[in-house]
């Protein structure tokens, strides 16, 4: 299923972006899936990583699998400071990549979450050099506002730590963000279920980054296309206005008159 | 001579070109990224860049990420 009408787009950069699912190419058991994945999903952003050539064992690169009317989202893991990710940037789109660059700043190893501070200096440094930065932060209000300040094209607050499956462990502090700032807020990492991007698309998040609950899954194909279909589902809630929570009692849907047997005297 | 070549001593062949080592090395220079001294080279450079004797070039290419 393709949406049916295009006066809802997603304007990021130089793009306007008719889906909001945006997806990755890494963690596949074998690559040769991906743009079978790419079509199921309909997404026409993807993100790349770059890495050295492993010498002893050279390999085609990644671009052979993904279909050329794809967006390239280039990350800069691997990145432990500013100065790293705007030299993995400028690589980036040294080769090819165009001038989108999702920033990525981690020293912790263990729960791999992003340092909020390189990141806006690495933001700031490359949206002066004519980058689309789309950073990857905690769900900070005080970062996402440097982050606006730093000259982003959009924010990528995480649901829960990378590649942890485990949903929307953030969701009031996305809430905050989506309220608060005046940028695309693109949920990326943690998203594990077709329902949890579902949920943050309802909440009002621009799109979802989904890599590992794909990639992983037992049908990446058909995984894409779920995850397609629960980020247009959102999508179409949160457009339409959920309706409104009730605490404390119940309220019928049914009419509570003319009920058989009521008798009138 | 010898060159630093993804941070590893490398010989190679001596007034060999960035375009000459990257295909010795069987790999693809449409899709290889090369960075030598810091300096990002186009590939339209790859056959007019002479490599000189410690030398630090990096050689790149994308890979699957998130």
């Amino acid at each position: 299923m393709t949406s049916s009408t295009n006066d809802d787009l997603l304007h990021i950069g130089d793009a306007f972006l008719e889906s909001r699912l945006f997806i990755g190419t890494g963690k596949y058991g074998d690559d040769a899936v991906i743009p079978a994945v790419a079509q199921a999903s309909g997404a026409q952003v993807i993100t790349v990583a770059l890495r050295r050539v492993d010498i002893g064992n050279p390999k085609d690169g990644m671009l052979s699998h993904i279909p050329k009317n794809m967006r390239l989202l280039p990350n800069t893991s691997g990145a432990r400071t500013a100065d790293e990710a705007a030299r993995i940037a400028r690589l980036a789109r040294a080769a090819g990549c165009g001038d989108w660059i999702k920033i990525e700043v981690i020293s912790d190893n263990r729960h791999l979450l992003p340092d909020g501070y390189e990141t806006a200096k690495a933001t700031e440094t490359l949206a002066k050099e004519g980058f689309v930065v789309l950073p990857y932060m905690n769900p900070d209000l005080y970062v996402a506002r440097d982050l606006v300040n730093a000259g982003a094209a959009a924010v990528m607050p995480l649901g829960a730590p990378i590649g942890t499956n485990r949903g929307l462990r953030t969701r009031e502090m996305i809430g905050i963000l989506i309220e608060e700032i005046p940028l695309p807020i693109i949920v990326d990492a943690g998203i594990g279920r077709p329902s949890h991007a579902c949920e943050a698309m309802e909440m009002g998040a621009a799109a979802c980054l989904v890599n590992t609950a794909i990639a992983v899954s037992g049908h990446p194909a058909r995984m894409a296309a779920a995850f397609g279909d629960a980020v247009r589902a959102g999508r179409a809630a949160y457009l339409a206005r959920t309706a409104p929570v009730l605490e404390g009692h119940a309220a019928a849907s049914s009419p509570l008159t003319g009920f058989l047997g009521e008798c009138h005297e | 001579m010898e060159i630093y070549l993804n941070g590893k001593t490398t010989a190679v062949t001596p007034e060999c070109s960035l375009f000459g080592l990257i295909t010795e090395l069987g790999l693809n220079p449409d899709t290889v990224i090369a960075e030598l001294n810091r300096d990002i080279v186009p590939s339209s450079q790859f056959e007019t860049t002479i490599l000189k004797p410690g030398d630090a070039l990096e050689l790149l290419h994308l890979v699957g990420g998130g």
